[in-house]
């Protein structure tokens, strides 16, 4: 059995039937990610031992009869997300060295569904960028061309899914950290409501912004992992209470009656001709599955960007406020407190600082009003808009990414055009929506092209059911990138 | 253009410090920045309420009972200086 090349709810069945063991399916894990993670570097942390112990303990715990919905299956979390006992470095420098002394609440629910967790994947330094290339340690490579980038900032999460280095992962999505890079990597990224995944545990960017999200080879393997993590945590406060439904009972593949709607300003100038190709052809094959298409306007689309680009940095100002060097992370000892706080803070990587600066400016005394306060009234009016539209459609459909991977280092020299990467993604931040990407392509040359699928407030299971029924017409999901033990990208699955 | 003290001032207001050479390339990539996300005053926002968050939740509190937390060695486990279950800091106040 080729373990490595079996998606997640694969493998769930196999462990099910006997036909494998965790630990088999852990040790061939490490053994992928040991042969092959040399050259994509999606990992920061490989806990391979502690991994094994909990492989093993799965396997004693499916011997008694436990069939915890991930039982035994290896999975990956964003180093974003604190893993107690297991250093956590929001891939910075600042926080080097820092073992947290809990789990986040995510790991907390993966370690109760029993899933094993392989370490801390790799990121743009404290969830800002659009690439990985931010991360303080060393970027990440794009499985299907190492010169070129993951996406970001959840790159190495992305990055080992497409690989099969790990069955699903964690990240997080503020201004699409999840779907951007899940695009650019050709596997299913979810990025749930605001509220619907709990934040506890999860270092902070931006508050109003960040979620938890996931990433699977296919709809299904998301949709198991979601299942898992979602729903209500008292100990944070801004945890929705809402029931959690059966995301893979919703997977019922059937689109009729289906209204999407396509907003034009989300296929202008700057959107690559292959990419809105790839998901035109995409939506025909809704259209033939019993779905409508439905051009719809939201006018304030372009006032997205520059929105988020004020909120964000505006917040992080106020959460990175806490690297001091007091109670975390390294000291750098100056004559003072504040060339104590300077000296230390000195840690931060050179975007992070950028969005400090940016941040404080935009709170700041005589500014505050004509930045920050503007930018909040015109996230009311980009949350109207997909109110509206909502109104009229289910589902609203788009490209994830205007462009598909570019290449390491193409986008460094001008924060600005790295900002742009997250155009089409960052509206559902800024808004109480929810939204996934999906395979839907490649281009001509072989990179992954990403469908995106929005619907209004705790409608996970409405867009993981339109993903799933897309998906069963493709076999997008197959195609895995020409590295070590693949095959040359025709991934079989067959028992030996 | 943001001047070269404008961004000193932001910098000392975030605790930090910049370069010379930093000073000129953020005074550069901020002043970009900014005048890109001035198009939002293209927009009408008169009359418009903000959205702090997407959630319309206010207010979650919960019961003053006292409950388990993390025990004062576990707290300070990833502090580089503590002395008797403190956090230790240099001082802040000036001598009068």
């Amino acid at each position: 059995m080729n373990l490595t090349a079996l998606t997640l709810t694969q493998l769930r069945d196999a462990l099910r039937a006997g036909d494998t063991t965790s630990v088999a399916a852990t040790e061939a894990a490490i053994d992928r990610i040991t042969r092959v993670d040399n050259e994509i570097r999606s990992f920061l942390t490989l806990a391979d031992e502690i991994a094994l112990e909990q492989a093993a303990a799965a396997d004693r715990r499916r011997a008694q009869g436990d069939d915890s919905p991930l039982l035994g299956v290896p999975v990956a979390i964003k180093d974003i997300i604190c893993n107690e006992g297991i250093e956590t470095t929001a891939g910075s420098r600042i926080l080097e060295g820092f073992v947290p002394p809990y789990d986040a609440f995510v790991v907390k629910r993966l370690k109760q569904a029993g899933a094993v967790i392989l370490g801390q994947t790799n990121l743009d330094e404290f969830a800002m960028g659009s690439s990985t290339e931010n991360s303080a340690f060393f970027p990440t490579r794009n499985p299907w061309d190492l010169q070129r980038v993951p996406g970001g900032s959840s790159g190495g999460s992305a990055a080992a899914v497409a690989a099969r280095l790990a069955y699903g992962a964690l990240g997080t999505d503020t201004g699409g950290s999840v779907r951007q890079p899940a695009a650019l990597c050709g596997v299913v990224g979810i990025r749930p409501t605001y509220g619907r995944v709990s934040r506890r545990g999860v270092i902070a960017y931006a508050s109003s912004l960040d979620q938890v999200g996931v990433f699977g080879r296919t709809v299904a393997d998301a949709a198991a992992m979601l299942q898992v993590i979602a729903g209500h945590d008292p100990l944070d406060s801004t945890s929705l209470a809402a029931p959690v439904p059966d995301y893979e009972a919703a997977l019922t593949g059937k689109v009729v009656g289906l209204r999407l709607g396509v907003p034009r300003e989300y296929f202008g100038d700057g959107i690559d001709g292959e990419v809105a190709a790839a998901v035109e052809d995409a939506l025909a094959r809704l259209v033939e599955l019993g779905a409508t298409v439905h051009e719809i306007s939201l006018p304030h689309a372009p006032y997205a960007l520059p929105a988020y680009y004020l909120i964000a940095p505006a917040e992080a100002s106020a959460n990175l406020a806490r690297y001091d060097g007091v109670r975390f992370g390294p000291r750098l000892m100056g004559d003072d407190v504040t060339a104590t706080l300077k000296k230390t803070r000195a840690l931060f990587g050179e975007e992070v600082k950028r969005r400090i600066m940016m941040g404080t400016y935009a709170l700041s005394a005589g500014y505050y009003e004509a930045y920050y306060g503007r930018a909040l009234k015109v996230r009311t009016l980009i949350q109207q808009d997909f109110q509206r539209a909502f109104e009229h459609v289910d589902v609203i459909a788009a490209p994830t990414s205007p462009t598909t991977a570019f290449r390491l280092g193409e986008r460094t020299a001008d924060p600005l055009t790295m900002y742009l990467s997250d155009v089409l993604t960052v509206p559902v931040n800024l808004s109480a929506a929810c939204a996934l990407s999906i395979p839907c392509g490649f281009d001509s040359q072989g990179l992954p092209i990403g469908l995106q699928l929005i619907a209004n407030t705790l409608q996970e299971g409405l867009i993981l059911n339109v993903a799933h029924a897309y998906e069963q017409t493709t076999d997008w999901h197959e195609r895995a990138p020409d590295l070590p033990d693949t095959g040359g990208g025709d991934d079989s699955t067959e028992t030996e | 253009m943001l001047t070269r003290e404008e961004v000193q001032k932001v910098a000392h207001l975030a605790r930090l410090e910049l370069s010379e050479a930093e000073i000129d390339l953020y005074r550069g990539q901020l002043s970009q920045v900014l005048d890109y996300v001035a198009r939002l005053e293209e927009l009408d926002v008169v009359g418009v309420a903000p959205t702090a968050h997407a959630v319309a939740l206010t207010n979650v509190l919960r019961a003053d009972e006292p409950r388990p937390s993390l025990p004062p060695e576990v707290a300070l486990a990833n502090a580089a200086h503590t002395a008797e279950q403190q956090f230790l800091i240099q001082r802040v106040l000036d001598d009068a």
